[in-house]
């Protein structure tokens, strides 16, 4: 009996020290956590998830001080990535506050005043332009954060949807009708 | 005898070509207007060259090419311009593109052309026309052929021509083989001359015995040298570039692989016959043969003006009333077309009219019974079942690692499957979702960059400022009558210590601080930048260098001193 | 939306259980020939049971009733389990079994196509575990002269549990010709004296040898009409035949000889309709033979040296643990992609 115990007592000890000494001697240097973070999100700037752009809201995940579900660019997809990547449980979006459709904002030139407001404001500096000249938005650079409309003085900014054309259509997900419906 | 080689699976589907054989190749009727797409190849879309209510001549352009991948469109007969607008097209989303559409005026009035010859003409110069005549790939890839008829740094052993023909219903290639292959042996010649190829095979389907012989009986005729005909057994997907290539010299191309790097190009029969139009009389390509089959009265091949609506060319065929599709193409990888308004492009080998009876609507889809009959068949070899599960619960870093862009989509797959799942939709479906997602990282990338130089250009402009703002303030206190050399005053600031040295003591701590706060705030990435990033700053200042110097020429700069 | 491509070859899943249903007659048939109609009564019962329990469940999930109940897949998990136990099952028995296998190895992993045991093995361990006895009592082949029960003794026993007066239910059953085997051997005797017990035949047990032999036939009409791939039977037999023959190369007298295991028990049964069950086997065919390989070697080692009559089942269960690591392994390269790095 006793000497089950000590047997029991020296594997243990064997095995601790075996996986002590393997923590020590075999640990892999990964990226840190914050960089891996800031790679899922959608990189568009855009303040919603209440920090200054998207690698303060990594950082403020890195150290658990924000949900992962704040950042709707993201869409579900993004929240999915980063509870794996976290190993935390998906969580939804809030009440309304779950991702909009992709637009790209648009400058009414005829309104535009010149003022310089919005130029600051894109995070991305996807707007062109100068103090008292004609500001316009670069559309291929605009990733949809919408932060430059709020700041406009004559409200000049829309935010125009991407719809679908033949360029950005994707095959859908095929569902398989479990009852056929045939009119017969 | 050539030995052939063996592709791994394949099916045999019922071939359904003898209906429309019984006859020979038909002008289509002129249409009451041609609906020409603009986006008819792979590349850029064609840049519209006219305006609308232009009269346009036969053969004219109608639309340029757009960069370096790209083909041109014409005038399939003179008429006018109705309209440059969105038009349904032939496309699976049933979503509309740019198309001119041209009303004929019955004239056909030519534009004036001319041809080269070949033998005398630099190949860059051949490539020019090939481009500006619109002469793709008519095999139904659609690659714009000056492209693929340039081999840079590859050596081109074998070029292959495709007269397989490998899908059910279709004959298009058949009947051009048997009517006018001398003329497809002579592009042929071409195609060779601009790859250097050593020899050309022409690989046709054995259940072609008449295309075989009237080719066969045109490399003896013309005494085309270097040029053999052959036979290769009928077996679906035959007519796939990569598996003709491995049938007719055992060469595996892999996805991602181009051919020409194993030393080998492929081009459709058709192909061959426009670019000899092309170059020896200077015709654009302006029609096509295409085979109106299935559903109709009579079923049989036309040569058909680009743009055609399909629903007037059918219904020269008779189309039946029951009719309930348009498939562009074959049964096995067809496109189900949104409309019969839908006009003719350089893709369409093939109008099949459906019917329930002929294409029965399939039941729903019973579970995977992992039978693995999928993988039986499997052209490019690889493990659908394991494909098909991966689709479904959206797993698509395994499905890249079961090579899922390896698939051609031929079908043949969803064609034994017991189940009757609809396996090819599901590749599609990925393939489409990865797409997607590489272009969003892609963006996401960018906008990251653009971010972090946005921010670098923030901290640099308040760097700079306050690096002005001291040396304006040192510079003011320059110009203040010297005061006697004050004893060495400790570090705390006394009241009593000469005022200007403590002023230069208080200008030192500013300048400090300022520096200090650009230290805190300066984002981690400043440093470490990589030698492209290094260059674009180095670039963007000079670029305000030479700004900075130009303003303080010009007097607009109210400061003293220029910046550092 | 309905893309390409758009035509099909009919070979439907109904149709291919079907075709096995129909290869499983004339081992039926020899069955009934040599040991009565008592066989095709418990394969009524079976097949009753399972489309019964399959209808059951697929309410109980939500799921449309026609086109998996007429997939024939649930028939032939109750022909197949029918088969595999005595004949004078009493019914309870025949309905536990199939009940077992369908609900639970079936329907609770997912239905057709996601159970990753077969149930017909699963229903078969189960009895074999549960109710051993029972196991063991087999009927008698005809040619060995003596009439132990009359039918309608038989059906009497299998509904009502009683047998005629004065009969025990070992004096008119028998164990199988393997178990035999297995019991002499312990006791003492060499394999040819026990060989020459009446018995045994030319190459088995008498009457079930002709059964195997029924099936063998049945299995290879379904290689000809490529209802099956040829991997799974031939690697299976020829394994089963090679591990015993070096065996009883070694010691004849202790290891019979291999055409023995090929046609007694089930490995006939195993190697034709129950190992080539697609749901449950690898899908490569390197896999295939991987799998066929273990099995038989799983076959031989639970009949020769193991406690239960026959290894049939077992090796089944214990090869499908193994299928998806077997699957990962035995993936082939793609084309253009072979000889090389990927």
């Amino acid at each position: 009996m006793i000497s089950a115990l000590w047997v029991m007592i020296g594997i243990s000890l064997l095995l601790g020290a075996v996986l002590g000494y393997s923590a020590i001697k075999f640990k892999v240097e990964g990226n840190p956590l914050v960089e891996k973070i800031d790679a899922v999100l959608p990189q568009t700037q855009c303040g919603q998830c209440g920090f200054p752009g998207c690698m303060p809201y990594a950082e403020a995940i890195a150290k658990g001080e924000a949900d992962i579900n704040k950042c709707p660019p993201g869409g579900e997809e993004g929240i999915r990535k980063l509870a794996e990547l976290l190993g935390v449980e998906y969580k939804p979006f809030g009440e309304g506050a779950g991702p909009r459709e992709k637009s790209v904002a648009f400058i009414d030139e005829q309104t535009c005043i010149g003022c310089t407001l919005c130029l600051q404001a894109c995070p991305v500096d996807a707007i062109v332009g100068a103090a008292k000249q004609m500001h316009t938005i670069i559309a291929s650079e605009c990733t949809g954060c919408e932060l430059c409309v709020p700041p406009c003085p004559v409200d000049c900014i829309a935010m125009l949807p991407i719809g679908e054309d033949i360029s950005n259509w994707k095959w859908r997900y095929p569902t398989i009708p479990l009852v056929q419906v045939t009119a017969q | 005898m050539r030995k052939l080689f063996k592709f791994h699976g394949g099916v045999h589907p019922p071939t359904h070509k003898a209906e429309s054989t019984g006859t020979p190749i038909v002008q289509a009727a002129l249409p009451s207007k041609l609906v020409i797409p603009l986006h008819q190849h792979v590349g850029n879309r064609a840049v519209p060259t006219i305006q609308v209510g232009e009269r346009v001549l036969k053969g004219q352009i109608i639309g340029r090419p757009e960069g370096r991948l790209s083909s041109a469109v014409h005038a399939s007969t003179s008429g006018t311009v109705n309209a440059i607008d969105m038009q349904l097209v032939a496309h699976h989303s049933g979503l509309p593109d740019l198309c001119v559409t041209i009303v004929p005026d019955g004239k056909d009035e030519w534009i004036e052309h001319s041809g080269v010859d070949y033998k005398q003409t630099p190949h860059t110069e051949l490539r020019h026309i090939l481009r500006n005549a619109g002469v793709v790939g008519l095999g139904g890839a659609v690659f714009p052929s000056d492209m693929k008829s340039y081999s840079n740094k590859h050596k081109i052993k074998t070029l292959v021509l495709n007269g397989a023909e490998c899908e059910p219903y279709i004959t298009c290639d058949d009947l051009l083989m048997r009517e006018r292959a001398s003329d497809i042996l002579r592009g042929a010649e071409i195609l060779r001359e601009l790859l250097y190829a050593e020899e050309v095979l022409v690989g046709i389907e054995d259940n072609k015995p008449e295309a075989i012989a009237a080719m066969q009986q045109a490399v003896l005729d013309d005494g085309h040298a270097h040029m053999e005909v052959i036979a290769v057994p009928t077996l679906y997907p035959g007519g796939g570039a990569k598996q003709l290539i491995r049938v007719l010299t055992g060469i595996e191309v892999a996805a991602g692989v181009r051919s020409t790097e194993k030393g080998v190009q492929c081009f459709n029969v058709a192909t061959a016959y426009c670019v000899w139009r092309a170059i020896k009389y200077g015709e654009p390509l302006l029609s096509r043969i295409v085979t109106v089959t299935g559903n109709v009265e009579r079923a049989q091949n036309y040569e058909v003006l680009l743009g055609t609506p399909v629903g007037e060319l059918v219904a020269q065929s008779g189309s039946k009333p029951d009719t309930n599709r348009h498939i562009m193409g074959g049964p096995m990888m067809g496109v189900d077309l949104p409309s019969g308004a839908v006009g003719i492009t350089k893709a369409t080998n093939c109008i099949i009219e459906g019917s329930d009876k002929l294409f029965p609507p399939p039941p729903p889809a019973l579970p995977c019974i992992r039978c693995a009959r999928c993988a039986e068949v499997c052209p490019a070899e690889l493990q659908p079942q394991e494909l098909y599960w991966f689709a479904k619960a959206k797993d698509f870093g395994k499905t890249q690692e079961y090579d899922l862009f390896d698939c051609i989509e031929c079908g043949a797959c969803a064609y034994v499957c017991p189940s009757q799942i609809p396996l090819v939709q599901y590749y599609r479906f990925a393939k489409s979702e990865i797409w997607q997602r590489e272009q969003e990282a892609q963006s996401a990338e960018v906008a990251r960059e653009r971010h972090e130089f946005r921010q670098l250009r923030i901290e640099r402009e308040k760097q700079e400022k306050a690096e002005r703002l001291a040396q304006k303030e040192k510079a003011a206190l320059a110009a203040k009558p010297a005061a006697p050399a004050p004893a060495p005053a400790p570090t705390p600031i006394n009241p009593d210590a000469d005022p200007d040295d403590t002023l230069q003591m208080r200008i030192d701590a500013a300048v400090f601080r300022a520096k200090e706060q650009v230290a805190t705030v300066l984002p981690k990435n400043i440093s470490n930048l990589t030698p492209e990033q290094q260059a674009k700053i180095a670039e963007i200042e000079a670029r305000r260098a030479q700004f900075h110097e130009r303003a303080s020429d010009a007097g607009a700069d109210d400061e003293s001193s220029k910046p550092s | 939306m309905w893309s390409s491509p758009f035509i099909t070859n009919p070979t439907s899943v109904s149709q291919i259980m079907l075709r096995v249903l129909i290869a499983l007659i004339p081992g039926i048939a020899l069955y009934v020939w040599y040991f009565g109609p008592a066989i095709l009564v418990s394969i009524t019962l079976a097949s009753i049971t399972a489309l019964a329990a399959e209808a059951v469940m697929l309410k109980l999930r939500d799921r449309p009733l026609k086109p998996f109940l007429s997939d024939n897949s649930a028939l032939i998990t109750a022909w197949l389990l029918a088969l595999s136990i005595p004949a004078l099952a009493p019914w309870w028995l025949v309905v536990v079994g199939t009940a077992f296998g369908i609900v639970i190895a079936k329907h609770l992993y997912g239905g057709l196509g996601n159970n990753p045991f077969n149930p017909a093995m699963v229903g078969y361990a189960v009895l074999i575990i549960s109710f051993p006895s029972h196991m063991t009592h087999w009927l008698t082949p005809n040619m060995l002269g003596h009439v132990d029960l009359s039918f309608a003794d038989q059906l009497n026993y299998m509904f009502n549990g009683v047998l005629p007066a004065g009969s025990t239910l070992d004096a008119v059953t028998m164990a199988t010709p393997l178990d035999t085997l297995k019991t002499q051997l312990h006791l003492g005797l060499s394999v040819d004296n026990i060989r020459n017990m009446p018995i045994y035949g030319h190459l088995a047990g008498k009457g079930s040898e002709m059964v195997a032999l029924g099936f063998a036939i049945g299995g290879i009409y379904l290689i000809v009409t490529r209802i099956i791939n040829w991997h799974i039977p031939v690697v299976y037999l020829a394994t089963l035949f090679v591990v015993a023959g070096i065996f009883h190369l070694a010691d004849p007298v202790h290891y019979v000889a291999p055409m023995f295991h090929w046609f007694s028990g089930a490995a006939m049964l195993g190697a034709f309709y129950i190992y080539t069950d697609p749901v449950g086997g690898p899908t490569t065919n390197s896999g295939r033979l991987i799998y066929a390989a273990g099995a038989a070697i799983l076959t031989y080692l639970i009949r020769t040296f193991g406690g239960f009559p026959d290894g049939i089942a077992f090796a089944a269960l214990l090869m499908n643990i193994c299928v998806p690591l077997i699957d990962i392994w035995t993936q082939p390269k793609v084309f253009g992609k072979k000889g090389g790095s990927k």
